[in-house]
């Protein structure tokens, strides 16, 4: 069978669009993960969630990015409440018991969204409608819009994270929880605010993914797998390999959709997380430890 | 302590008399519940090994059951007559590979990533059973006729509504004797020092990835025989018991009935059953909602568990 090279070209952007989307969803999830050792394994239905909040502000308002950013707000809001309720509780305790909590708010996220929503896909209309010319070739604008909107995001959370008087408390605390509160850092606080961050993050990548792929109740599962795959190939904990993974992995899934239907191109990133845990456990976009 | 070991053994007598005299008493409905509790009580009974003896949570366990389930399935089908003693067989076989194979992969990780590659090989095997239409039947599943009770030289039959929900208590009772001798045996205490302290069980020198590996293999061959024990009462095999939904399930009757005590997640798949019962007449589909809220805070509140919360009450 033959691969045309311009479909070649495409999948390879496709791919890329794809994998910021995906790192932002992964991102917020290895900052979770790195500060308060909480897996959340609800982190995709916040996805579906944002999305579907997204939808619903677009259909009374019409205005994309209203609707990006009231379903960053709202499920950070949500985020918050969520970690204060069920997940302060279990700090301290064991590690399996906040896979155990956050996947039961999964089942009730997930039932929820059917319940108010419906079964159907809702589709989010794109703000921008053009193609984009590259020579012979056509690209909707809309793609290249979210992976630079995507990048501009992920950005902005590392340069907070880096100079802002907030993000070096929340680098404090994930370095040493007992040291940063000895300094007077509210850490209870700083958890509560992380949770929200990624939450939020984690709904504006399922509005940007709205235009692409409709939400329904059954992306979070999806997005929950991909993003633990990617951080399990980028490297625990590591926010530019998470990044650079979740091109990766979407490149792969990209090429592989080329050659075998959508559906088993998933096998794909499963395959290459099995390869990663064979012979990289480590992660492949972390230097060899010595 | 001689005393409770015998009132230990009395109460587990009385439990299995009354569990052997339901189907007498009970009218169709219920019997069939009671018989659908026992055999997702193994699987969780399988799981248990995992998460309250070992410390590691599969969210796998579909696997294990969906192969027992479709082995069991392919033997019917191909062996002529059907033979439900070559069923048994070609579904613990199958559960034993594919628990070799999922074990070798996953064990080299711990905690949450050790859940998420069982989930991830579960959707693996669930994406390959749904598409591989022409061996496992799709999305429609495969149905045959369910195999005569016999055994082998003394006795043969058709199963009945009661013949085969003793035919599973047997199973269950035998496996659950097995799995509690296992517990208690020095492997068992081996598995239980790696939940408390990995590093220290690798430095006293136990081999830990082959011990976690034959404790994955243990429980997935138990979450097999519940596979085969469910396509043999439902006569038919479904790519939805594949499914994670599955795996989860049996996750909350673990942490619903208790972990680490093997009959908990006995009580907490009847629990769960019994409230699904209950809330589906007045949540109709959307009974998880409830049922996730209990499981939630039964999490952050009660993490002993049904049982575990009992006892504790029991011995104030």
């Amino acid at each position: 069978m033959a691969i045309g090279f311009e479909q070649i070209l495409i999948q390879t952007v496709n791919g890329i669009v794809n994998g910021m989307i995906l790192a932002l969803v992964a991102s917020g999830l290895t900052l979770i993960f790195g500060i308060m050792d909480v897996v959340n394994f609800a982190h995709g239905d916040l996805v579906m969630l944002g999305g579907f909040v997204g939808a619903v502000t677009i259909a009374s308002t019409g205005n994309f990015w209203l609707a990006l950013l009231v379903a960053a707000v709202v499920i950070a809001v949500f985020g918050a409440v969520l970690q204060a309720t069920t997940l302060r509780p279990l700090i301290g305790r064991d590690p399996l018991q906040t896979i155990l909590a956050t996947f039961g708010i999964s089942l009730v996220l997930q039932k929820y969204a059917i319940w108010q929503w419906g079964p159907s896909a809702r589709r989010i209309q794109e703000p921008l409608s053009g193609n984009f010319a590259f020579f012979y070739l056509q690209y909707p604008w809309y793609r290249i819009l979210t992976a630079l909107l995507a990048t501009a995001i992920i950005g902005a959370l590392y340069l907070f994270l880096r100079y802002g008087k907030y993000g070096i408390w929340i680098r404090a605390t994930t370095q040493d929880r007992v040291m940063a509160q000895a300094m007077g850092i509210p850490v209870p606080l700083v958890h509560t605010a992380v949770f929200a961050i990624g939450a939020g993050m984690a709904a504006a990548s399922g509005v940007l993914f709205g235009p692409l792929g409709g939400v329904t109740q059954n992306i979070g599962l999806d997005f929950t797998l991909r993003a633990f795959i990617v951080v399990v190939v980028g490297g625990m904990g590591n926010l530019g390999g998470s990044i650079l993974a979740s091109i990766f992995i979407s490149l792969l899934e990209a090429y592989a959709a080329l050659i075998v239907s959508p559906a088993q191109a998933v096998i794909v990133s499963f395959v290459a997380l099995i390869l990663t845990l064979l012979f990289r456990p480590t992660g492949l976009f972390v230097p060899t430890p010595k | 302590m001689r005393r409770s070991v015998t009132s230990y053994w009395v109460g587990f007598a009385i439990i299995l008399a009354l569990l052997a005299i339901a189907p007498l008493l009970l009218p169709e409905f219920w019997r069939r519940f009671v018989t659908e509790i026992l055999i997702w009580g193994l699987l969780a009974m399988s799981s248990d090994i995992l998460i309250g003896y070992t410390g590691m949570v599969s969210f796998g366990h579909s696997v294990f059951f969906g192969l027992g389930m479709y082995c069991a399935a392919a033997a019917l089908l191909t062996t002529k007559p059907p033979n439900l003693w070559i069923a048994v067989l070609y579904g613990l076989a199958g559960a034993l590979a594919v628990s070799l194979f999922v074990a070798y992969f996953a064990t080299r990780l711990r905690d949450i990533y050790f859940s998420i590659t069982t989930l991830v090989f579960s959707q693996i095997f669930y994406v390959v059973i749904f598409t591989w239409t022409d061996v496992t039947g799709g999305e429609n599943g495969l149905a045959f006729s369910q195999p005569p009770l016999s055994i082998p030289g003394i006795w043969s039959g058709r199963f009945t509504g009661e013949t085969l929900h003793w035919f599973v208590l047997a199973v269950v009772t035998v496996s659950f004797l097995i799995l509690r001798r296992v517990t208690q045996s020095p492997f068992g205490m081996v598995l239980q020092a790696i939940r408390e302290n990995e590093p220290r069980a690798r430095a006293i020198g136990y081999p830990v990835e082959r011990y976690k590996i034959v404790a994955v293999m243990l429980s997935g061959l138990f979450a097999g025989l519940a596979g085969v024990l469910y396509a043999v009462q439902n006569k038919f095999a479904a790519p939805d018991f594949v499914f994670f939904i599955v795996s989860g399930e049996v996750v909350i009757f673990n942490v619903m009935g208790g972990v680490g005590t093997l009959v908990g997640p006995v009580v907490g798949a009847a629990f769960f059953l019994l409230l699904r019962e209950g809330l589906s007449r007045y949540f109709t589909e959307y009974y998880l909602i409830p049922v996730g809220i209990i499981f939630t805070a039964m999490v952050i509140f009660m993490p002993q568990g049904l049982l575990g919360f009992a006892r504790r009450r029991l011995n104030q």
